[in-house]
């Protein structure tokens, strides 16, 4: 009887700590979106989250969208010749780098350089006494720190993700003329005539939304770091753990919303 | 009577089992500076992130100009917050700004027409690291190219810059030689007596405490068991004090060490 009751007890406390936790990220996230209303706006931290999230991560994001889009070829021209449907290929390349793929890679990726950089710099931010620093010298450090790293995640994302969505099928389109023998004029017209505006603006909603995770993981990991160093590692960990959990969450739940129907 | 400008009453906090701060009342007068000393881990840097609101006390009051700061609304103890400037104990310096950015931190930070332009802050800037000794030039390093003295100093003139109404110093003259000790001990008593600032100042050094303080408190298991003019330090018939001030190894203090 007793075992049963610790048992339920336990169970309680554990929900209660995951909605506990879950209603301080919120609130946290909400804080750091209402100083995005309000002045003065650190114009200079946001240039410089938006580089970081932008610019720098081009190369890696870039590099993972061009071999996405020729692996999706080959594997889609392996699989789809066997039924005779390797017109489809265009289509099959087109629609999952937009619709899935870029985002996600892009999202996947981010969560791991700049979310990573985030948390551990705000992180040492926190143990270093910095944050406490900024109290006194009349600025908030969610409207410092916080509001324009989250400004630049959902403005950044969007933009990797036309870079990765070009590149995915520049990919498809290398690998399926050279390797494959489609003609390139045909491939290019197979390809917007599958592709509908609805996928690309989706898919950047998708960005928008990963971006706005990432850097909400980052911030919110870092802001709560405990203990030196060793304290800093953990929050890094588990900004990038917990940002490419939601990321690829999120982006079950955006599909099942707008493409589900 | 005037009411002081800090005022503690009962200030309690516990880290877990541990009780850091166990009934704290403190006065410090408008004006004038205070010296808190006491064992390293006593809780005397607790002590000041209590009155900055940084951490929660368990109990008590704390007044600032005869308001409780405690349980303001965020605003309100933002705005409280700003009208203290506070050396930390290491300094945390913003190691992505450049030194001079540091320095003028607050000055750029401040809102309206307390705000200044970015080449006069520049300027207010050099000034303040010339009166805490750093060459001017100092103020294009970043941080980390400092060493720990100098990023001491930077620190000390960060907090000075914007002639807050309160200043705590946590350890100002630790890690600095002992000439550069007595500039930083001047420059301290200069914000309080010219400008009129009210001092908190946290240190082990006997002669830069008598030199900061008006009044002066030990700190020892979680109270202050002892308040008198700073000037009485070396002889203040306290055992406690007698103790800890002139580092004597037998004592009331060194049995509690052992426990
Ligand atoms: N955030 C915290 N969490 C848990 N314990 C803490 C925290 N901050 C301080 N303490 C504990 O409170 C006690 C007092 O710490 P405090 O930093 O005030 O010491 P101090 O008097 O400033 O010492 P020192 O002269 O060495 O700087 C220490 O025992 C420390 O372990
Ligand atoms: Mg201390």
């Amino acid at each position: 009887m007793s075992r049963l009751f610790d048992l339920v007890a336990g169970l309680g406390r554990a929900v209660l700590a995951t909605v506990s936790g879950a209603g301080r990220l919120a609130l946290f996230a909400l804080i750091g979106l209402s100083h995005l209303l309000r002045p003065p706006f650190y114009w200079r931290n946001f240039a410089s989250a938006f580089f970081e999230f932008a610019f720098f991560s081009l190369p890696v994001v870039a590099l993972t969208a061009i071999f996405s889009g020729m692996v999706i070829a080959l594997q889609s021209y392996t699989g789809f010749s066997r039924f005779n449907a390797q017109s489809a290929i265009a289509g099959i390349v087109v629609l999952s780098v937009v619709r899935e793929l870029g985002p996600v890679l892009a999202g996947l990726m981010v969560a791991g350089r700049v979310g990573a950089a985030m948390a551990a710099e705000i992180g040492t931010m926190r143990v270093t006494d910095q944050i406490d620093a900024l109290g006194t010298l009349s600025t908030d450090p969610m409207k410092y720190l916080v509001a324009p790293r989250l400004l630049a995640g959902i403005l950044a994302l969007p933009l990797l993700v036309v870079v990765a969505d070009i590149l995915g099928v520049l990919g498809g389109f290398v690998v399926s003329t050279v390797k494959l023998g489609f003609s390139p004029s045909a491939y290019i017209a197979s390809t917007f005539s599958f592709v509908q505006p609805i996928d690309v603006t989706v898919g950047l909603a998708k960005a928008a939304a990963f971006g706005f995770l990432i850097a909400l993981m980052g911030c919110y990991n870092g802001y709560n770091s405990r203990g030196g160093a060793q304290g800093v590692g953990a929050s890094t960990t588990a900004a990038v753990v917990a940002a490419s959990i939601l990321v690829l969450c999120f982006d079950y739940v955006l599909t099942e919303m707008f493409f589900s129907r | 009577m005037t009411v002081p400008k800090i005022r503690i009453r009962g200030l309690c906090k516990s880290f877990g089992s541990k009780r850091v701060l166990d009934g704290i009342d403190l006065d410090v007068e408008a004006g004038t500076s205070m010296v808190v000393i006491g064992g390293s881990g006593s809780g005397k840097s607790v002590l000041l992130r209590c009155i900055l609101g940084l951490i929660e006390p368990d109990a008590g009051r704390i007044e600032i100009d005869g308001v409780d700061v405690i349980e303001r609304s965020r605003a309100e103890q933002d705005a409280i917050r700003a009208r203290i400037g506070m050396l930390f104990q290491a300094g945390a310096l913003f190691d992505s700004l450049s030194v001079w950015e540091n320095v003028a931190f607050g000055l750029l930070a401040g809102r309206g027409a307390r705000r200044m332009s970015r080449d006069a802050a520049r300027v207010r800037a050099g000034e303040v690291l010339a009166q805490v000794g750093l060459d001017p030039s100092v103020g294009d390093l970043a941080p980390a190219e400092l060493s720990g003295g100098m990023q001491k100093r930077v620190g000390l003139a960060r907090a000075i810059a914007a002639t807050p109404e309160i200043l705590f110093f946590d350890e100002p003259t630790t890690g600095l030689d002992p000439i550069m000790g007595a500039v930083i001990d001047g420059l301290i008593v200069d914000c309080v007596k010219r400008l009129g600032s009210t001092a908190i100042a946290i240190t082990h050094d006997m002669a830069s405490a008598t030199r900061i303080g008006d009044r002066a408190a030990m700190l020892y298991q979680g109270r202050l068991v002892w308040q008198g003019a700073a000037g009485e330090l070396l002889d203040s018939g306290n055992p406690l004090v007698d103790q800890f001030t002139h580092g004597r190894r037998e004592g009331p203090i060194g049995m509690e060490l052992r426990r």
